[in-house]
């Protein structure tokens, strides 16, 4: 045990935490006024139930033993067996094994799964019945996030034993919830009148501070990742900090090129694309790799996000294009990048002499696309048929705000707030 | 010549604009204002206590438009703005004495 990881890995736990209302403001100044508060309920509403139901069992189900590699078993269900100093946990032994109290970590892993569903709200926004998203929230937790973090994170996982790599998320976070966004959208439909009626953001100052919050909490998830307050977590924040510059430098570029303009939000989603790709990479890459990596990322991503008007499916503020992309070519990028200079537990990629790297960051995407799209497709269906995913036209018209939760964003002491108690 | 005026659903708005472009309509005024018809008003709840909110958001179209035209205009706006729903609001015609278009100092007809 190591006080100074612990003291990191608990502040790393809190910054991951507030990526969480970080993402709300990020998305809920995307949207239409009318669907702000139901934007940030669904992102807080997140921090409530997958808190819970993660020390209940997501937590075990992700890094329990069992052997299978596949899924962990219940021995820390209802945190069993982890409130001791020395509790061990399955996998985390020699190279691996942990300097923190298994309880640091518990928390510190909660906050990413509390994160990683949150994510698709972006693509869901403005139609999704909050009854509907709250069962499908719970049921991809235990049974798509537990599951795809036991095959990546834990050392026990399938994919972790055939050497993928994934610092903090790639293919668990980004990609996970990229491609559950697109089965969910496929379910879910497009917003009424999209893509002919303008749907402005309604407050892109929002939108910009609810980046700045992702940019400083991803210190946390990503150099937080390294476990340790070490040369590692030093590495892995500053290529955090490199990807998410270059990320916005190469989306402005090329929007400057084909539209006239650097724009506000084009900044935004630039940085956010650029963290995006170095989540998979932060501890395993060095050098300018983490500038390439970003401005690559900002690039593919800004031309990305224009496929969902050609294939018609409205992902609404660009989860797909961003988190989804984002997260592959971050994984398949570490393929290339990776530096077993950097770290020892590492591998190398492409441009250090290593080939196997590349084909095993591809069977971790392809293993992660196929999983969660076909499981959150089906739980999405499943959800639909029964107590619906989607608001009614007449409560789409109204806004989410007032139809799924009685309240309105901004009362300016015009006509439209004035009434009666009672 | 005659003021149209319409009171329509703010999701409606796009479609009278339409219809009406494509009619040869030259100019509209819009405004986003409140009121209360038939359709009731929604409640709203804060740590518990209700509130009625009467008033429902509306958006007022205005169009010039000359005689002969206004039948036109009318209908084409009722078409436009029906969901068959309460609340999908009212259109009626005022006579105007008079209209001055301001660069020009046009008077009559010929300022619509």
């Amino acid at each position: 045990m190591d006080s100074g990881n612990t003291a990191w890995v608990l502040v790393s736990a809190a910054l991951v935490l507030f990526m969480t209302p970080g993402l709300a403001f990020f998305y809920g100044g995307m949207v239409r006024s009318k669907n702000v508060l139901g934007m940030l309920m669904q992102n807080f509403f997140a921090m409530g139930l997958i808190s819970v139901i993660w020390v209940v069992v997501g937590f075990s189900l992700a890094f329990g033993g069992g052997g299978n590699g596949w899924i962990g078993n219940l021995d820390f269900a209802g945190l069993k067996h982890l409130a001791q100093a020395d509790a061990h946990l399955p996998g985390y032994v020699k190279d691996f094994a942990l300097t923190v109290p298994a309880l640091a970590f518990v928390a510190y892993q909660m906050m990413f799964a509390v994160i990683t569903p949150a994510l698709f709200t972006g693509a869901t926004a403005d139609r999704m019945k909050f009854r509907g998203y709250v069962v499908f929230l719970g049921l991809w937790s235990v049974l798509v996030y537990s599951p795809v973090a036991h095959w990546v994170f834990s050392p026990t996982g399938w994919l972790f034993k055939r050497g993928a790599l994934d610092f903090a998320g790639g293919a668990v976070v980004h990609i996970n919830a990229g491609i559950a966004a697109l089965a969910l959208i496929v379910v879910l439909g497009k917003r009424k009148g999209w893509p002919n009626e303008a749907m402005h953001p309604h407050s892109l100052p929002l939108t910009l501070l609810g980046t700045g919050i992702l940019w400083f909490g991803w210190f946390g998830f990503n150099a937080g990742s390294a476990l340790g307050a070490n040369n590692l977590a030093a590495q892995a924040l500053i290529n955090t900090h490199l990807a998410a510059a270059a990320g916005m430098l190469g989306w402005l570029v090329v929007e400057r090129l084909k539209d006239g303009h650097a724009t506000t939000l084009g900044a935004a989603s630039g940085a956010v694309a650029g963290l995006v790709a170095i989540t998979p990479c932060a501890g395993f890459v060095g050098g300018l790799s983490p500038i390439a990596i970003g401005a690559i990322a900002g690039i593919v991503c800004y031309l990305a996000i224009q496929l969902k008007f050609k294939l018609g499916y409205d992902d609404s503020l660009d989860v797909v294009g961003v988190h989804l992309v984002g997260g592959i070519v971050g994984s398949l990028l570490l393929g290339v990048f990776a530096d077993k200079a950097v770290n020892s537990l590492g591998a190398n990629g492409l441009l250090n002499g290593g080939s196997d790297l590349l084909v095993d960051q591809l069977t971790a995407v392809v293993a992660t696309l196929v999983f969660s799209g076909v499981v959150s497709f089906v739980l999405a269906k499943l959800v639909d048929l029964t107590i619906g995913l989607r608001v009614s036209s007449d409560d789409e018209a109204e806004g989410l705000d007032l139809s799924q939760h009685a309240e309105t964003a901004y009362n300016f002491g015009d006509f439209a707030s004035m009434g009666r108690i009672g | 010549m005659k003021l149209v005026t319409a009171i329509v659903k703010p999701f409606k708005l796009d479609d009278v604009k339409e219809a009406l472009k494509g009619m040869d309509v030259q100019g509209m005024t819009v405004s986003e204002v409140q009121g209360f018809g038939r359709q009731r008003g929604h409640t709203e709840v804060y740590r518990g206590a209700e509130y009625t909110v009467d008033f429902v958001p509306k958006v007022r179209v205005e169009i010039l438009a000359d005689d002969a035209d206004t039948a036109r205009i009318v209908e084409a706006i009722v078409t436009a703005a029906r969901t068959d729903k309460i609340g999908d609001g009212k259109v009626w015609v005022t006579p105007v004495d008079s209209v001055t278009r301001i660069r020009t100092g046009e008077m009559g007809t010929d300022a619509l």
